[in-house]
């Protein structure tokens, strides 16, 4: 490019020359400096959070991590139990989001008439628009009373009793609790994994599937031994992007979680996660090793966020890749 | 062949059952929305009334509207606009136009792609520490700070990915005509990719319309009428965060008309959004 500013060079004045050089310096470092500030920001949020909950680290150490009183008064802090809760409502999430969002997708490819995908679609993709505040207002007033009459009277009696995993589903039938907020996360989920899913099984290329139905393959065949392994690495992609959202989603759980802090086994008893421990007790939090509590726990989601989604987004690029795009 | 045909019905028996349970997989996805978006109508809407347009947020047990906060969350948004669009539509350009080290636009893409499904709150916890402490105080300023910071990766790769979809022929020929790459980019480049960049920014509006957590220890609330943003400002997600939590039957109802309200201009603002995009291409 250079080149051809000098070729222009002679005839026109040297004045507009300059203009134009600085015009374009100015413009090219603009840029620059905005390109870089994501880079910059995202730096420093870890950074600011690590500083931040540094004191509490120091404070409890290791404990931090696997003591489970939390006690403002005292001013003790060991945050096991929201730890817990994002681990359990998110695995909990997936269990029910990733079958689901499968189905959603082998729907929309294999067995939807054309003209349905596009409104099917869009009204799945509506799910995720949806605000997750509305999520947690429809969860608290419709859906907790919903799971304390309906569901969880007869998950206590059917399996509350069963021994090993009986304490997983005994307890009284309150509605709030982290299988409420699992099901809650697992639909706000089920858009993403869904959508993803879809795009990756149109990448597979048409030879493939058609020789495996002129072998006499059924459809369901053609999606469990060609679609599927095909699109692996990006249906597991996926389906990271949907629990890298479920780890951090804050309002929707907030709202059924219970805000409690006393370790329950059981998955019908109140419980937290750490996003509802931030939302519910920031502005509340009266002393400096409180905030700085809340704010290690920040760090630490946004530390596990960070590398589950920087692995979700890796394996698409591969499959970005491997499709030639 | 007695085995063969046995073997061939089972095959058709799981196919028929993989495929209806796909189908019924998809209702029960489609039933959620139903129910949900049915139960926010059904209760917004008998909340609606000329009074939530013209009064302020009322105290415990008296009748009032969200007049307030509906102008509160307006201010929020519009700043969150101010401040992040100007750099995600820069930092896009940058990512499209300039970027000649591959590896850095690499990382910034990656990076920023992460950014876009990053965990609210923390964003919230970040504009906090930036803002709200130094500053001593909880303010509007904050709130569109993090409304900004949750803007910009939505803007940087819509824009990013609007415009290296535009030909290379017209950079070369606008640079063949001796325009410096500066107004290559603002002459040429931006008006190509004008209607993607303007339904990346519509569709990042509605992303943050919807946001509750970054405001909440940034802008706060705000009972009282302010259009200051050097104050703590009233704003919609967090009054229906606090009016739904409290025990009254006015704050519920309320926080009904609110949730209605915003679930119409978010819904609103994403399906049109998607609806331009998809046409545009």
């Amino acid at each position: 490019m250079s080149a051809t500013a000098h070729a222009a060079a002679p005839p026109s004045p040297s004045r507009r020359r300059t203009r134009g050089g600085t015009g374009d310096m100015a413009f090219r470092l603009l840029a620059a400096g905005a390109a870089l500030l994501v880079l910059v920001l995202l730096g420093l949020t870890a950074l600011s959070m690590l500083w931040g909950g540094w004191p509490a680290f120091r404070t409890f150490g290791l404990h931090f991590f696997i003591g489970t009183e939390w006690d403002p008064v005292a001013k003790r802090f060991a945050a096991l139990v929201p730890i817990y809760g994002t681990l359990v409502t998110a695995a909990i999430a997936m269990l029910i989001a990733v079958p689901v969002s499968f189905g959603i997708a082998v729907f929309l490819t294999e067995v939807s008439p054309r003209w349905l995908r596009g409104p099917v679609a869009a009204a799945i993709e509506l799910l995720a628009g949806v605000p997750s505040i509305i999520y947690g207002m429809w969860g608290l007033f419709v859906f907790v009373p919903f799971m304390a009459d309906h569901v969880d009277p007869w998950i206590d009696g059917t399996l509350g009793g069963l021994p090993l995993i009986g304490p997983l589903f005994a307890g009284p039938p309150m509605g709030i609790g982290m299988l409420t907020a699992g099901i809650i996360l697992a639909i706000m989920v089920v858009p993403f994994i869904s959508a993803v899913m879809r795009d990756v099984f149109a990448l597979v290329p048409p030879p493939l599937r058609e020789s495996a139905f002129a072998l006499g393959a059924t459809r369901w065949e053609v999606v469990r031994k060609v679609v599927l392994p095909y699109t692996r690495t990006a249906v597991v992609g996926g389906i990271f992007l949907g629990l890298g959202r479920a780890l951090g989603e804050t309002m929707a759980v907030t709202f059924v979680l219970g805000n409690a802090h006393d370790f329950s086994i059981s998955l019908l008893a109140p419980g937290n996660s750490i996003a509802a421990a931030i939302a519910n007790e920031f502005t509340e939090a009266d002393s400096e090793i409180y905030r700085s509590s809340l704010i290690a726990l920040g760090f630490l989601l946004f530390v596990v966020t960070f590398i589950v989604l920087a692995a979700a987004r890796l394996m698409l690029a591969r499959m970005a890749r491997q499709a030639g795009r | 062949m007695p085995v063969s045909r046995a073997l061939h019905r089972r095959r058709r028996i799981v196919n028929l059952l993989g495929l209806t349970v796909a189908t019924l997989a998809t209702l029960f996805g489609l039933v959620w929305l139903v129910w949900i978006l049915g139960v926010t109508l059904a209760n917004g809407i008998g909340a609606v009334d000329a009074k939530l347009f013209t009064e302020m947020t009322p105290p415990p047990g008296e009748s009032g509207g969200l007049l307030n906060a509906i102008v509160g969350s307006a201010i929020e948004i519009a700043l969150g606009v101010l401040f992040g669009t100007p750099v995600g539509v820069m930092a896009g350009t940058w990512l499209a136009e300039y970027a000649q080290v591959r590896a850095l636009a690499g990382t910034i893409r990656f990076l920023n792609d992460i950014l876009l499904s990053a965990p609210s709150i923390v964003i919230g916890l970040f504009v906090y520490a930036l803002v709200v402490r130094p500053s001593g105080h909880f303010s509007g300023w904050a709130g569109g700070v993090a409304l900004a910071l949750v803007l910009l990766p939505v803007v940087v790769r819509t824009s990013d990915e609007t415009m290296r979809l535009v030909p290379a022929t017209m950079r070369e020929a606008a640079l063949a005509l001796g325009a410096p790459k500066w107004r290559m980019v603002t002459q040429v480049i931006w008006p190509a990719a004008r209607t993607g960049i303007s339904t990346g920014i519509l569709l990042a509006i509605a992303r943050i319309s919807g946001e509750t957590a970054p405001l909440l220890f940034t802008a706060l609330n705000n009972q009282y009428w302010t259009v200051n943003p050097a104050d703590p400002i009233a704003n919609i997600p967090v009054v229906i965060f606090q009016f739904a939590l409290s025990p009254y039957d006015q704050w519920h109802r309320l926080a009904w008309a609110g949730a209605l309200l915003m679930t119409v201009v978010v819904l609103a603002l994403s399906v049109g959004a998607r609806a331009a995009l998809r046409r545009s291409r």
